[in-house]
């Protein structure tokens, strides 16, 4: 019964969600635009900034339900596709620095000419152009998640294995990525951005639009994840996720949607990583480092698990907790977002989504304890 | 051609629906099937008893591509070895499966359970496009009248009982269109009745296709009425009628003397 109340609530908010997401950014890019700086509602330019931050993490937690809420693919390196997919446009955005870089090198990057090298690499060559860039940022995440899966799920690894190695996989990266050799810009990553598609992204107007794209963006995959989830193709997902052996001697081949639905998710991330970076303003190694990823799994968490709309709430809320919580006790975050953690495991398995409808039968209960009598009583599943 | 095979007298001459051939299988130097050969004629419906150990469940995960046989080989309808093919290409020749424990998908309703057992092209890219067609809402609903699971449809499969459970696997296994239905101890955990029942649907679902029962429960052998194998340490150690078998000294010896 809950789980009915619950998909009635799902539904009713599945239309609101891109909605209230698109109105929003949209209310508050006017908001900023449109009004004086001085006049009380007007919104300053770090909030759009932080924003945007957000709405692309979001759309990292949501690649991320994906495998693990409806497919039981608990990945902890989800931030690797995520920084894969902010490197290509990273490259992008400093090819278009040109001669305005420290050096005023037409080609190179300053780190590069910092470097002493006398020619780009091979693997940036066509990074100038957007659609290239924009190819990598899909391609680039998708192919890592392609190989990496088609070896994993072919070997049935499965559960914390599967956990493991994908931790495993963001580290290695991590590590590669500090290399200067590796031509990403080491240590310092890449910075110093000045324009995206011929726009200032110090102008406002050009924060604006990144912040509306990336709301479009989120709101484009939420309502196509969705629509995947309540398909009969999601039903199979769902089955894999719950009873895997049962869907195999039914005929299904596991593997490969696991390997469909890992790659598709890896897309996700790389695109919402592409979109984070040019309104971050950086992108280095760091955000390889898999406390990123596990980070990405507690937004999950605390929003619920296997809802789509939880984990876009759970990562706005847990981000926005973080702001204000660094703001004032810095030291304090990270015992306080894993105690966020300990206590949703406990108390709150469905997440702050799975909140309303087991109020409802809380209620439910109390009422009937006074002794109304209730005829629907909670069936339990045997085991 | 039907239910009333005489009792041991499976054709000789036509080939074997599923033909099992010198199987064995070890774990850690314990021989779970030893030299296993066993041939299952198409339209029969087979039990097979044996103590615990026995190699039973072994058994049908070789068939069904779990389990790779050291040394052996599994015909299925003459020519295809089932040992160099995975779980999902045996289930999608036709074969079946129902496990000891019931194994339905417990989060998704009754309905959604018989539909993600209809027979279809399993493929990824396929499923991403299918739709739900009237003959298969049909199908469903005609599957969930055999199992009698019609006015639970919109239930969650984890809120059934057990014996609903069983059942609804039971109408999983037929909405796949099997040609061969492995069934392990269908009945475990069944009351009287739901046992009757439960042997009736059987013998009907026998009319067109093949059934291998493995079972435990004594009365529902005798009530199936069908050809037994009695399996000891991983081969056959007995065949026959029930009361065949259990004439046998060796048999009473093993398993039913005890």
């Amino acid at each position: 019964m809950i789980a009915e109340k619950l998909g009635l609530f799902r539904s009713r908010l599945g239309w609101i969600v891109p909605l209230i997401i698109m109105g929003g950014t949209l209310l508050v890019a006017a908001l900023n635009l449109l009004l004086p700086p001085d006049a009380a509602l007007h919104v300053p330019g770090y909030v759009i900034a932080l924003l945007g931050k957000y709405l692309c993490y979001a759309l990292l937690a949501l690649s991320l339900d994906l495998v693990w809420g409806y497919v039981g693919i608990l990945s902890l390196g989800h931030g690797a596709f995520f920084a894969l997919g902010g490197y290509a446009m990273g490259m992008y955005l400093m090819r278009q620095i040109g001669t305005r870089g420290v050096y005023g090198n037409p080609v190179l990057p300053d780190f590069m000419v910092f470097l002493n090298w006398q020619e780009l690499p091979w693997y940036w060559y066509g990074f100038d152009h957007f659609a290239v860039a924009l190819l990598m940022m899909a391609l680039a995440p998708g192919l890592l998640a392609f190989v990496f899966g088609f070896l994993a799920f072919r070997s049935r690894v499965t559960g914390v294995y599967l956990s493991i190695i994908t931790q495993a996989l963001t580290y290695a990266l991590l590590l590669a990525f500090f290399r200067n050799d590796m031509g990403f810009g080491g240590n310092n990553g890449l910075t110093d951005f000045k324009e995206i598609l011929g726009a200032d992204l110090q102008l406002a107007g050009t924060k604006a639009c990144l912040l509306l794209a990336s709301a479009a963006l989120l709101s484009g995959f939420y309502l196509f994840c969705r629509r995947m989830t309540r398909s009969r193709f999601g039903k199979v997902l769902v089955a894999v996720r719950d009873a895997e052996s049962r869907a195999r001697f039914l005929g299904y081949r596991v593997e490969s949607y696991k390997l469909v639905v890992f790659t598709f998710s890896a897309v996700m991330a790389g695109l919402a990583g592409a979109l984070y970076v040019p309104q971050v303003g950086i992108i280095n190694p760091g955000e390889f480092d898999p406390a990123n990823s596990i980070e990405a799994v507690v937004w999950v968490a605390v929003g619920g698990r296997g809802t789509l709309v939880g984990p876009i709430i759970g990562a706005i809320l847990v981000n926005f907790g973080k702001t204000i919580f660094t703001g004032v006790l810095p030291e304090l975050w990270l015992f306080a977002l894993g105690g966020l953690f300990v206590f949703v495991t406990l108390f709150m398995p469905k997440g702050v989504v799975g909140l309303w409808p087991s109020l409802m039968a809380r209620l439910a209960q109390m009422r009937e304890r006074l002794g109304y009598q209730q005829p629907q009583h909670q069936p339990e599943a045997e085991e | 051609m039907n239910t009333s095979h005489p009792i041991g007298a499976a054709p000789e001459y036509t080939q074997p629906l599923l033909y099992l051939d010198g199987v064995t299988v070890s774990f850690d130097g314990f021989r779970a099937l030893n030299a296993l050969s066993l041939m299952i004629a198409p339209q029969e419906m087979r039990a097979v008893i044996g103590p615990n150990g026995a190699g039973k469940t072994t058994m049908m995960d070789v068939i069904t591509g779990k389990t790779r046989p050291d040394t052996g080989s599994v015909f299925f309808r003459g020519n295809t070895d089932l040992t160099q093919l995975d779980e999902a290409a045996i289930a999608n020749l036709g074969i079946g499966r129902k496990f000891q424990k019931p194994t339905v998908f417990e989060n998704q309703s009754v309905y959604d359970n018989v539909l993600l057992a209809l027979k279809t092209d399993r493929r990824p890219a396929k499923i991403l496009m299918a739709g739900e067609s009237q003959n298969e809402r049909d199908r469903i609903e005609e599957i969930l009248g055999i199992v009698k699971l019609t006015a639970r449809r919109h239930r969650l499969a984890g809120e059934l009982s057990h014996g609903q459970k069983q059942w609804l696997e039971i109408g999983m296994l037929l909405a796949q269109e099997p040609q061969l239905l492995l069934v392990d101890e269908p009945v475990a955990g069944m009351t009287d009745a739901e046992t009757d029942a439960t042997a009736e649907l059987l013998r009907e679902i026998n009319k067109t296709r093949t059934v291998v029962v493995v079972e435990h429960d004594m009365t529902f052998v005798r009530a199936l009425d069908v050809k037994v194998t009695v399996l000891h340490e991983g081969s056959v150690l007995a065949e026959g009628s029930l009361d065949h078998v259990s004439s046998d000294t060796r048999v009473i010896e093993v398993y039913l003397g005890r």
